[in-house]
């Protein structure tokens, strides 16, 4: 075996990456808390928070709010923006000398990008994009719970020698914890020496408003081939159910919504309670997208597209025809409801 | 600039649409499922092939896998690349990512010099997403995961790519030598080139090397090497859908829609 650098005897301790953005936490982040948290309950033992970064004291306070034992803080210029290599060398020394048993980041651009790099430089296991995670009753190991072939498979994933037991988490998985603003927690500022020659990658702009996260979406309107760039009506839906738009590849290779708002396996794996999916016709490669969603309603006038096998309520109609109905009887509805929300 | 050049690392994948889990041994049924270059390598070749037109040099493929990988980068030849090496050991086999991304260097490594080593971001496969920076790990080279456009400014030995974040981006630079994992869908992969489909097939160099041939310790590769291990295998549970299908003229769709609606959105 590819020996690790260090074994199960000395490992401790469950340990948790937080990610944020000028100073806020990311809410994988605080997904990822409210899991360990309950994980290292299970295993009775402290729950360590490590933050990257500048500027970054305000959600140290919040990572205690909402379970953190301990928070381990290292600030630099150099580990602000992320990239790689600083913010692998600082997090390699830290696990290496306080030998956590357990460490999880979040399945996030970022995180994915430092895990793959951290396990290999660690010489252990790295679980990825985990949906559920939880101890083996048995032998007393993390248990990551993954999907392969566009979610087709779920395969469970232990790491028995190697430690840390490292994983990943796909956000959107777990619930966010209620914060607890009397917790209490220890901040600790840790040293960090860096130099320009660790930060070999360079960050020339970052640009992260424009976009929409809609993996955070309660409600889906979603745009197909079908409504051939038409997105009045969806739109006006949209905000009446107070839903953020998506769309397919082709819509968004076409323009018709951003490709921050692509649902699928080229896009993001959504988790609406709600989507209305309109002119889709269901390929695979689209459906992954929208496995998680409480309830599908597909409109679409070909009564043999596949969508319809993975929706809740179908409606075998013209898009352009039901949809300013909807859009009427829910105008009407808002306005006998007053304006009580 | 010496002439640029540009290693693509390719894995052969089983089409996810036709692998299924034998419901009662629990374990992945890849029978007769037919393969395919993972749909985001594709991306990352068609990255590296782009650049090689700019820019001039060369495209090599390194590939992880069973003989039979040779046809897909006999294909991927005939796209644009110029040699081949698949990397092909029984004891590879069971790999998980940390011996995978150590084989994969090791290739890499073999081939001596390389300005840039250009990976799709996952496989569709395991989709761990992984290998990529263990790969640049293990070789010691700058990384930037997630790209969807790439350019090359020679003169100052510079790769400037836009990673895609989640609600945004990023363009960095990266010094050469270094390591670009391609997003899936980044980009159109182009069509193979019929004039060099005959030299694809025939003549292009495909090297395959063993463990032996790269000196790999067969204990640090494959099941042997590997960290983790799978506890079960099962297929997934997906939500059973209601599959409802309304009737009446589109008004009396509309209308049942609106009543359904107003229940969920009350619950």
């Amino acid at each position: 075996m590819i020996d690790p650098r260090y074994g199960p005897q000395e490992a401790a301790g469950v340990w948790v990456h937080l990610e944020h953005e000028a100073g806020e936490l990311a809410s994988v982040s605080k997904e990822i808390l409210g899991r360990a948290r309950a994980l290292a309950d299970e295993r009775q033992e402290p729950l360590t928070a490590v933050l990257m970064g500048s500027g970054v004291g305000g959600a140290a306070l919040e990572a205690v709010s909402l379970g953190a034992d301990e928070v381990l803080v290292a600030e630099h210029p150099l580990l602000d923006p992320y990239t790689t290599a600083p913010h692998a060398k600082v997090l390699d020394a830290l696990v290496a000398e306080r030998k956590p048993d357990i460490l999880l980041l979040a399945a996030s651009p970022d995180g994915r990008d430092l895990a793959g790099r951290l396990a290999v430089r660690l010489r252990t296991g790295l679980t990825a994009d985990c949906t559920d995670l939880r101890i083996n009753p048995e032998n007393g190991l993390l248990v990551g719970e993954v999907t392969g072939f566009g979610q087709g498979i779920l395969a469970t994933i232990e790491c028995p020698d190697h430690r840390p037991q490292m994983a990943t988490v796909r956000p959107g998985v777990f619930q966010r914890p209620e914060p607890d603003a009397s917790r209490e927690g220890r901040v600790e500022k840790i040293a960090v020496e860096l130099s320009e020659a660790d930060r070999p990658v360079r960050v020339m702009r970052r640009s992260l408003k424009h976009g929409v996260d809609i993996t955070q979406a309660e409600r889906l309107v979603v745009a197909g081939r079908g409504v051939s760039g038409d997105l009045a009506l969806l739109k006006r839906l949209a905000r009446l159910l107070k839903a953020e738009i998506g769309g397919t590849r082709v819509a968004a290779d076409a323009g018709w919504v951003g490709h921050d708002r692509m649902v699928g396996q080229t896009g993001s794996v959504t988790h609406p309670k709600l989507a209305l999916v309109c002119g889709v016709s269901g390929a695979f490669q689209f459906t992954v997208g929208i496995q998680d969603a409480g309830t599908v309603i597909a409109i679409n006038s070909d009564k043999d597209a596949p969508i319809f096998d993975v929706a809740d309520v179908c409606v075998v109609d013209d898009v352009f025809q039901v949809l300013p109905r909807l859009i009427e009887y829910l105008e009407s509805e808002k306005k006998k409801n007053g304006r009580s929300d | 600039m010496s002439e640029l050049k540009i290693v693509v690392c390719l894995k052969v994948v089983p089409k996810s649409e036709e692998v299924s889990v034998n419901p009662e041994t629990n374990t992945l049924e890849r029978g007769n499922a037919r393969s395919e270059i993972n749909a985001a390598d594709m991306n990352a070749l068609q990255l590296a092939l782009d650049l090689k037109d700019t820019h001039g040099g060369s495209v090599t493929l390194v590939s992880m896998g069973p003989p039979f990988a040779e046809r897909y980068l006999r294909l991927g030849m005939a796209m644009g690349a110029d040699a081949g090496y698949l990397l092909s050991d029984r004891a590879f086999g069971g790999a998980d990512t940390l011996p995978t991304s150590y084989v994969l260097a090791e290739g890499v490594r073999a081939l001596q010099e390389c300005d840039l080593v250009v990976c799709g971001e996952e496989s569709s496969d395991g989709a761990t997403g992984q290998v990529p920076a263990g790969i640049a790990e293990w070789l010691d080279l700058p990384q930037v995961t997630g790209v969807t456009t790439a350019q090359l400014l020679p003169k100052s030995r510079l790769i400037r790519a836009r990673r895609e974040l989640h609600g945004g981006y990023e363009v960095v630079e990266a010094p050469l030598p270094c390591l670009v994992s391609v997003r899936l869908g980044a980009n159109e992969p182009r069509f193979i080139d019929f004039q060099r489909w005959d030299w694809a097939l025939e003549e292009a160099p495909v090297t395959v090397w063993s463990a032996a041939d790269l000196n790999l310790d067969e204990s640090l590769v494959g099941l042997k090497g590997s960290a983790t291990v799978v506890a079960g295998v099962a297929a997934a549970a997906t939500a059973e859908r209601r599959r409802e299908f309304l009737s009446g003229t589109a008004e009396e769709k509309a209308e049942q829609l609106l009543e359904r609606i107003k229940n969920w959105t009350r619950a």
